[in-house]
């Protein structure tokens, strides 16, 4: 059975995450409740006249892509599998709102072309001719996961050996109102919104793009080994952490050997009691990693996370900002990623120094 | 020839009919369903046909129990239908006694609920509970909820050929052991969105569209839902389960050749269909039925007839046909509706015929079938080809 292993990251997100070490100039945004992305230099990689008719999906995907292929010096793969929440939501909120206004009549297909969830994948396959494998999950706070889900399933079975996958979500002025209406973001009269420990309903949204290239076979650039992945689409508060042990039984680990856990906590008091309920027990001693109040929520927010707990293994530190508890410790082998929204799609995510 | 993975059960609901039992019947009898739009208020409706499910949101909702406060999607309602179904055709009683995962198929997802309240959202409180209802994760997570679901949950999106491959996902999940069981499929409702976005691009027919016909004028569009039952070998043998057919073969590939257009020789279509008969193990001579992805577009048909030339030679072409002139285009269901086409012929010997062919296409000699045969089926190919250059290929087998 093959080994899949992290060889390069690429990620576009609310903070600077690319032409940086490691979010030494993360920012913490308390004060806005969409926070917004941090831009690339698009013009470093779509020539100007193409990157006129792209989304920001599109957009972030190819800039995303192309770090993470630099990094690995990979430029042609087995598979490309995408994960996507809502989709390419900035073309088909278009394509929508021109339907209802103009009753049906004087639309143009651009929008709707590129409106279909496997836009990015398609286009990062259509600009490297890449005509292999070609997968777009749409399952909400599993869609990244399910990517990396394929992708590691392939790769153990040396059906391939160099996949890319990536997480992308968008963001539009329609949806964000949507959600606010929802309570799904935190209300605008709250003023203040911090993270942790927050005591409000509803958490910080953004948007972002990240892609890693995965290999079979280590390299001067590998990260991290993905030793395992589990999705459960339903999970109660108090079944966590004994799916969490069994997971980790599965794998030959027990809670002592995770040295350090990669929380998706968003700041919403509804559901973060999923992530309380182990960070005040069975990882009362293991250091706590949260990432959303630097990178926003999102449906491919997790992706972000892997980002995070790569990265962390990879420099062997832990960044202040990142830090959800004050535990310590000295070698960083083994993190484990726990992830879900609203109470459904939970993943867990095990990765190792190799 | 490998061994495939076991198909213990089928659900499906399209315009053809609301069972897998009326769905042969209507296959059998050449009753295609394709009629004037009812369900949606659209400005096209007089200048288009569509495969529709002669149902309302509220008869789909009784019919599987909702309450009045719930907020499916019309495509998770015959989603979670076509799933039931297929649950209870592979007799399975408790749903989490093993490994078992579902894996759905969606292009729009809840689309239909989002445009027909877009601007209502925010002057009318009792709409907002739909606004979740909108991704395709969201259709998944109904389906598990209504079958009683508890696992591996995910959902495909690429485009028009999304639910080959979730049966393609299904299938390799049962064969490398991460489950031991899946319910895959697809389902998509009809939508102001899909309808107005092929009518921008041309590739709707005013009339019956017609498969491979030298004068095709495009596409159908359609709405249905279909789920297969996958299980293991070891559950096929310890529960002495009936096994409808196999999945032997499964192939996907990209044209990368345009976002919307196929290319002209089909080059994804061949690789996908290559791909296939590697998995599977078979060759080109062994497949008896061909159903072709077919939409009746000029573009689909003719990218499609090549790639088939070129896997099986022009004069050694099986029988084939579209069944998209009985069903419409059903988007990403197609590959689902069709899966169950494939079992049924195989289970029938029967050649389903490709209804409203009149005229060779005059770029070769590919001829469809268009009456219905019987002959004994073996094996039967199945292709799916989406936007995004997305080819998918599944191949069924008797044994």
């Amino acid at each position: 059975m093959g080994k899949t292993y992290i060889n390069g990251i690429g990620c576009v997100s609310a903070q600077k995450t690319f032409d940086t070490v490691f979010l030494e100039e993360a920012f913490l945004n308390e004060s806005l409740n969409v926070l917004p992305l941090e831009n690339p230099t698009y013009k470093d990689y779509i020539s100007p006249i193409a990157a006129r008719r792209m989304s920001k999906a599109v957009k972030n995907g190819i800039v995303a892509s192309t770090l993470a292929m630099k990094e690995a010096n990979v430029e042609t793969f087995d598979a490309i599998i995408t994960g996507t929440g809502m989709g390419c939501i900035e073309d088909s909120d278009k394509f929508l709102k021109a339907i209802i206004d103009n009753n049906e009549e004087f639309l143009t297909p651009t929008s709707f072309i590129q409106s279909t969830h496997n836009t990015v994948g398609a286009q990062i396959a259509l600009g490297m001719s890449c005509k292999a494998y070609n997968f777009t999950y749409v399952n909400a706070a599993v869609s990244f996961e399910s990517a990396v889900f394929d992708a590691k399933m392939q790769i153990d079975a040396d059906e391939a050996e160099t996949i890319l996958v990536g997480g992308i979500d968008e963001m539009t002025d329609y949806t964000q109102r949507l959600f606010k209406l929802a309570g799904f973001i935190k209300k605008d009269e709250e003023g203040s919104f911090p993270i942790l420990n927050s005591q409000t309903t509803g958490t910080v949204f953004s948007e972002g793009a990240t892609f890693l290239v995965l290999e079979n076979e280590k390299s001067a650039s590998t990260y991290a080994e993905i030793i395992d992945l589990e999705m459960v689409n339903s999970l109660e508060v108090l079944e966590v952490e004994s799916k969490i042990c069994d997971f980790l039984k599965q794998n030959n680990l027990e809670i002592s050997d995770v040295d350090a856990v990669v929380l998706g906590i968003n700041g919403d008091v509804e559901f973060d009691s999923y992530y309380k309920s182990i960070s005040e027990n069975a990882f009362k001693n293991t250091p706590q990693v949260y990432y959303k109040h630097l990178s926003g929520e999102y449906n491919t927010a997790s992706a972000f996370g892997l980002f995070v707990g790569s990265k962390i293994i990879k420099i062997q530190q832990i960044p202040d900002i990142l830090k959800a508890n004050d535990v310590t410790k000295s070698d960083i082998k083994t993190v484990l990623l726990y992830n879900q929204y609203r109470g459904i799609d939970h993943s867990f995510t095990l990765i190792a120094k190799c | 020839m490998n061994k495939g993975v076991a198909i213990t059960g089928m659900g499906i609901i399209s315009a053809i009919g609301n069972s897998v039992d009326e769905t042969f019947d209507a296959l059998v009898m050449g009753e295609k369903a394709i009629t004037t739009v009812s369900n949606i208020p659209t400005v096209h409706a007089a200048v288009m046909k569509v495969g529709e499910i002669k149902k309302t949101n509220e008869q789909l909702a009784s019919e599987l129990g909702l309450s009045p406060d719930n907020n499916f999607s019309r495509t998770a309602m015959i989603g979670a239908l076509a799933a039931k179904q297929a649950v209870q055709n592979a007799g399975i009683s408790s749903i989490n006694a093993y490994r078992t995962g579902l894996i759905s198929a969606t292009s729009v997802g809840g689309m239909d609920t989002t445009e027909k309240h877009y601007y209502n959202y925010f002057d009318q409180p009792e709409l907002i509970k739909y606004i979740s209802a909108h991704d395709g994760g969201d259709v998944a997570q109904k389906i598990a909820e209504e079958i009683g679901l508890k696992g591996f949950v995910t959902t495909i999106s690429t485009a028009c050929s999304s639910a080959a491959n979730a049966i393609m996902l299904g299938a390799r999940m049962i064969k490398s052991g991460k489950l031991d069981r899946v319910v895959v499929g697809g389902t998509d409702a009809l939508a102001k969105f899909t309808i107005n976005g092929f009518k921008t691009l041309m590739i709707l027919s005013d009339t019956y569209n017609t498969p491979f016909d030298n004068d095709r004028k495009g596409l159908n569009l359609g709405e249905a839902a279909a789920f297969l039952v996958l299980e293991s070998d070891e559950i096929v043998a310890k529960e002495n389960k009936k096994v409808l057919a196999r999945v032997s073969g499964y192939g996907n590939a990209n044209d990368a050749f345009h976002q919307t257009a196929s290319s002209e020789n089909g080059e994804g279509a061949f690789l996908a269909m290559e791909k296939a008969f590697e998995i599977s193990g078979l060759k080109p001579s062994d497949i008896d039925y061909i159903n072709v992805h077919g939409t009746a577009t000029p573009n689909n048909d003719l990218s499609e007839g090549r790639a088939v030339i070129r896997i099986f030679g022009e004069e050694n072409v099986p029988d084939f046909s579209s069944t998209k002139p009985f069903t419409g285009h059903t988007l990403a269901a197609a590959a689902a509706i069709e899966a169950v086409f494939s079992v049924l012929a195989i289970q029938n010997g029967i050649v389903f015929p490709n209804l409203n062919f009149k005229t060779p296409m005059a770029e070769f000699k590919m001829i469809p079938q268009t009456a219905i045969k019987y002959k004994n089926i073996d094996h039967v190919l199945s292709n799916s080809f989406g936007f995004g250059g997305n080819c998918s290929t599944l191949i069924f087998s008797k044994h």
